[in-house]
């Protein structure tokens, strides 16, 4: 899917959302019904669909070959981590995210190889929706997206920039390949969280709660960097 | 010559005890760690999907030094103080149930990542800590898991585990909070129990 398409997909769904009544309930949680709902509808379709086809993946590509896909996409990415960390005034860390690329690009034949974290350049985890949480923006709804799963108002709108900043369309002229780019991308994503949905289903009493929690406190975790304040919550 | 070997192995043990006592917070995490792994490594019926097996490690290698009952107060919240004697209890021993069954089930995910232990800072007074760990996989991005730690009489127990910066203990209180209004306590320990019976036969 193009990030035009997605764009118009996730307007098309803010709208539908505008329409539903508020629920009693999560007070970060307003649109609950249709969250559920587009819940329901991304866990049907990984059944169904994106985690079988994860498994074919896992069991006939070997190990070092999806790494150095992995990777590929990988560096592709570090070059917008980099522009996040310096748009959040971390110019050191932003540095780091651009050597990343320069080196892998070069001694790590086009990204399949991972050499910058083997010399000590550590990756970084940023996007355009933690940078806007660091600007103070706050997040808005809980959202939940057709195909990418739990977000927030404040995180739908970092993703589309996210997704037009990282457009292969600037250096990908062939639609076909492209697109290719974009399945992979996905097959490899969802190959790395085989696994994590067997654990959810153990965990969980409602999966669509304790996601919500997980992912609302994770973003908190991210945009702090891994040092969110805690809170005294002490009651014994 | 009899006597003198008893003391000695007296001696010994008494000693090996104050040093299990004694043991720093992020050493004992590592130890208890680098066994379990090694474990799970080497374990041919782990390494064949064997669940009782990784179950019968965990609780003997890992729950001893877990505070299950502060770990339910934590994920219960205010409501905690509103339990009774029996339903703190109750609730503890099913959510201990629910906890062990998830960290079993991640553990046995476990393929050739590496366990980095960040330096831990920490006062020689402190009663309260943070032990922080990455787990690295190659082609992603480390997941750091953090567990936080308090010193009691026995030694350094965990009461609460953190993956990618979220408590997995707190991450359950909104759905205990709904649980209590819908059904009360009792309804929450008796949605835990079916929980963890459905496992059960799931497992079976």
């Amino acid at each position: 899917m193009s990030p035009r398409s997605l764009l118009s997909l996730c307007l098309l769904v803010l709208l539908a959302l505008s329409g539903c009544a508020s629920t009693s309930g999560h007070p970060d949680d307003p649109w609950e019904g249709m969250n559920r709902k587009v819940q329901t509808f991304n866990d049907n379709l990984d059944d169904y669909a994106a985690k079988p086809v994860a498994e074919v993946y896992r069991a006939s590509v070997p190990l070092p070959t999806r790494t150095n896909v992995s990777n590929f996409f990988g560096n592709l990415e570090d070059v917008w981590i980099g522009v996040n960390n310096l748009l959040q005034g971390k110019p050191r860390d932003g540095l780091t995210d651009l050597s990343r690329f320069a080196v892998n690009s070069t001694i790590g034949i086009i990204g399949f190889f991972d050499v910058a974290t083997e010399l000590g350049l550590e990756k970084h985890d940023e996007d355009f929706g933690q940078t806007l949480g660091r600007w103070g923006v706050p997040s808005g709804p809980y959202l939940v997206l057709p195909l990418v799963g739990p977000s927030s108002v404040r995180d739908a709108g970092g993703f589309v920039v996210d997704k037009l900043a990282n457009y292969p369309d600037y250096f990908i002229e062939s639609v076909p390949m492209r697109n290719a780019g974009y399945v992979t991308k996905f097959v490899d994503t969802r190959t790395r969280l085989l696994g994590a949905e067997s654990v959810l289903e153990d965990a969980a009493l409602d999966k669509y709660n304790y996601l919500r929690g997980f992912y609302l406190q994770r973003r908190k975790s991210q945009i702090y960097d891994g040092r969110p304040p805690r809170e005294d919550d002490d009651y014994r | 010559m009899k006597l003198i070997k008893f003391l000695s192995s007296l001696l010994l043990s008494v000693f090996a005890l104050q040093a299990v006592a004694q043991e720093a917070p992020d050493a004992l995490a590592k130890r208890v760690m680098n066994e379990v792994l090694e474990i799970v490594r080497t374990d041919k019926s782990i390494q064949s999907g064997d669940q009782k097996r990784i179950f019968e490690l965990v609780d003997a290698k890992v729950l001893p030094h877990f505070d299950f009952r502060h770990m339910t107060a934590l994920a219960m919240g205010r409501e905690w103080r509103n339990a009774s004697a029996e339903q703190k209890e109750a609730m503890t021993a099913e959510f201990k149930i629910l906890l062990v069954r998830s960290y079993s089930n991640a553990l046995a995910q476990y393929k050739n990542q590496t366990i980095d232990f960040k330096p831990i800072r920490m006062q020689a007074a402190d009663s309260d800590v943070i032990v922080r760990t990455e787990v690295k996989q190659a082609g992603t991005k480390p997941v750091s898991i953090d567990y936080q730690m308090e010193k009691l009489a026995e030694g350094w127990k965990v009461y609460d585990v953190m993956v990618a910066g979220v408590s997995l203990v707190t991450n359950y209180r909104e759905t205990f909070a709904q649980e209590i209004k819908a059904g009360g306590i009792d309804g929450l320990i008796k949605s835990l129990k079916t929980k963890n019976a459905q496992a059960e036969v799931v497992k079976k």
